[in-house]
């Protein structure tokens, strides 16, 4: 057994000899603050039975494009080849391991190594080495040398309705029972049968581990209280009709809800005392105008799936979110706006508009930015300490009531699992 | 070059960055024209042409919006800017119209804490000059870089 099998087995036996509450509705704050948790992570969550969101399909349009992204802290190349088909390998040179791209978005007909020279074509094969016979007959690589035994590893790769998910896991069951049937009914709702244009992209840097903003996406609790904005424009109120999904293994979910056509009711938030009921009037209300997305009342959804992937419409703001581990307690979270190629003029105009919605400087998403920071700084010093999520109970269930944490006891349930630890016996 | 046009757009630029860094941020949206277009983009979307920005606005009313939106809606930790603006490069004069472009700098200091390089890039403008003032009609803010700590509330 090589001393890196011997290394990861010792890992795993860490992170086996961590004690778990049975409860789903206790989450013990060392999993935001652990370093040896953060790199078991990499191989037991990243590199485990995952599929990994990595691009749109839409952005490998022609051969020769690639995107060059991570799952988890590993970097891989996405290409699409002269084939027409897509590939994606580890964005690391078989030889000493250097980077074989650096562009986020680009186009090449090969990866040639900057150290070495040695090239891969767009599948990722080794087709050239630099002075591979020497020089003159002398030096040059053995003659037992196989380049085809050099090939970075190759990604298994999905394609949900032009999302590209990949993994480097060769047990991961297909996509399909993966996500769920109702996830992927809510994935074909907003993308099925479109054809997605991008419309912006940009990252944005959270001070807190990756697990915290994955929480708060799947918290449909929060959204109408910390978020000012959605409830006092009746973009997102709880007691509109919604509800929440949480995919069978728990893994994902689904938050929605749509216009009551039959009452607005804002009694539920006076009783409450919730700030959320503060009057506040835009100067230019074009800002919420919205067409039917797809036809129907439903005017947002918001999709996760594990680990890291969310699909947002927020009335007709459309984007796709990545989230991106950088360390314990930094995260990349990879924006990308996206409109549509029937778009016309006039709805390209409202999704600009509703870009201000979302994102870094987004009205309603702002504060997803700064609460998880304000949760990693909270827990400082409370390492053998729990966060409670029991509201709505302390399964994870879909519901019809947005006022629960059944999605993130389900993330939880989803991870402990994926990462070994000893689950304590009930109370 | 009319030395005209570059002390009423320097001025201009002076009266902006006080207004955000050291307030009454209420003054930031009266440095542009009612018509104005503004948006924060980042230098990837802007050299390939990608419309969406992290912020965008067509008018100042969308302006004014940002302004009661970050004093009565969103939440944050407090925090307030320092722009160093570099001199307006003029690259256009026709009538009362100047393109011009200028390079900044943004540090951002968290409550009483860090001091923070937030920002860095230049100011696609387009001034309109008339009674002794410049206005922006336009002002496309290209970020050298696509990532933004935490969030981006205060405009820059």
């Amino acid at each position: 057994m090589s001393a890196l099998n011997v290394g990861a087995k010792a890992r795993n036996a860490d992170m086996a000899a961590r004690r778990w509450p049975a409860d789903l509705s206790e989450v013990p704050y060392w999993v935001f603050q652990d370093e040896d948790v953060y790199r078991a992570e990499q191989k037991n969550v990243f590199h485990g039975q995952m599929w990994n969101y990595l691009c749109l399909e839409a952005e490998l349009a022609e051969p020769g494009d690639f995107c060059a992204t991570f799952i988890g802290e590993q970097p891989v190349l996405v290409t699409r080849d002269h084939d027409g088909e897509i590939y994606a390998f580890e964005n690391r040179c078989a030889h000493r391991g250097s980077l074989l791209a650096m562009e986020h978005y680009g186009h090449a007909q090969n990866f040639t190594c900057v150290y070495h020279a040695w090239t891969y074509n767009l599948q990722g094969d080794l087709t050239g080495v630099a002075f591979e016979d020497g020089i003159g007959g002398k030096g040059g690589m053995g003659t037992d040398f196989c380049k085809a035994a050099h090939s970075p590893r190759r990604l298994r790769l999905a394609n949900v309705h032009g999302l590209i998910f990949g993994s480097l896991n060769n047990d991961v069951p297909e996509i399909e029972e993966y996500l769920g049937q109702e996830i992927l009914d809510c994935i074909e709702r907003l993308l099925g049968g479109r054809k997605p244009v991008v419309l912006g992209r940009y990252t944005q840097g959270l001070p807190n581990n990756w697990k915290l903003y994955v929480e708060n996406v799947k918290d449909s609790y929060h959204a109408s209280i910390l978020h000012l904005f959605f409830t006092t424009f009746g973009l997102n109120k709880l007691n509109q009709k919604g509800g929440i999904i949480v995919s069978p293994n728990g893994a994902h979910h689904v938050s929605w809800s749509a216009i009551n056509r039959d009452a607005e009711n804002r009694e539920y938030y006076k009783d409450q005392g919730i700030r959320s009921d503060a009057e506040y009037q835009l100067e230019d209300p074009s800002l919420v105008d919205s067409f039917s997305e797809v036809g129907d009342d439903v005017t947002l959804q918001i999709l996760s799936v594990a680990p890291g992937f969310v699909l947002q419409q927020i009335q007709n703001s459309i984007a796709v979110r990545q989230v991106l581990p950088t360390g314990v307690d930094s995260t990349d979270l990879h924006w990308t706006l996206l409109g549509f190629e029937d778009d016309t003029e006039d709805q390209q105009l409202i999704r600009l508009k509703q870009s201000n919605l979302v994102g870094s400087a987004g009205y309603v998403s702002m504060e997803d930015g700064a609460i998880g920071g304000f949760v990693q700084r909270g827990i400082a010093g409370a390492s053998s300490e729990f966060a409670t999520v029991q509201m709505g109970g302390k399964d994870a269930v879909s519901s019809e009531s947005r006022v629960t944490e059944a999605s993130i006891r389900g993330f939880w349930k989803f991870y402990r699992d994926a990462m070994g630890f000893a689950i304590e016996e009930d109370k | 070059m009319s030395v005209d046009a570059f002390t009423l757009i320097s001025r201009a630029q002076g009266s902006y960055v006080r207004a955000i860094d050291d307030g009454p941020i209420e003054d930031w949206p009266e440095h542009f024209t009612d018509d104005a277009f503004y948006t924060v983009t980042t230098a990837d979307n802007h050299r390939r042409g990608l419309p969406a920005g992290v912020i965008w606005a067509n008018n100042k009313a969308m302006l004014r919006d940002r302004i009661s939106a970050l004093k009565e809606a969103n939440i944050y930790e407090p925090h307030a800017y320092r722009h160093l603006l570099g001199q307006p490069a003029i690259l256009s004069e026709e009538g009362d119209t100047v393109a011009c472009e200028t390079s900044f700098l943004v540090i951002r200091i968290t409550g009483n804490g860090p001091t923070d390089i937030f920002a860095s890039g230049r100011y696609l403008d387009e001034y309109v000059l008339g009674h002794g003032t410049a206005l922006l009609k336009q002002r496309v803010v290209v970020c050298d870089s696509s990532r933004t700590d935490t969030l981006l509330v205060l405009p820059l």
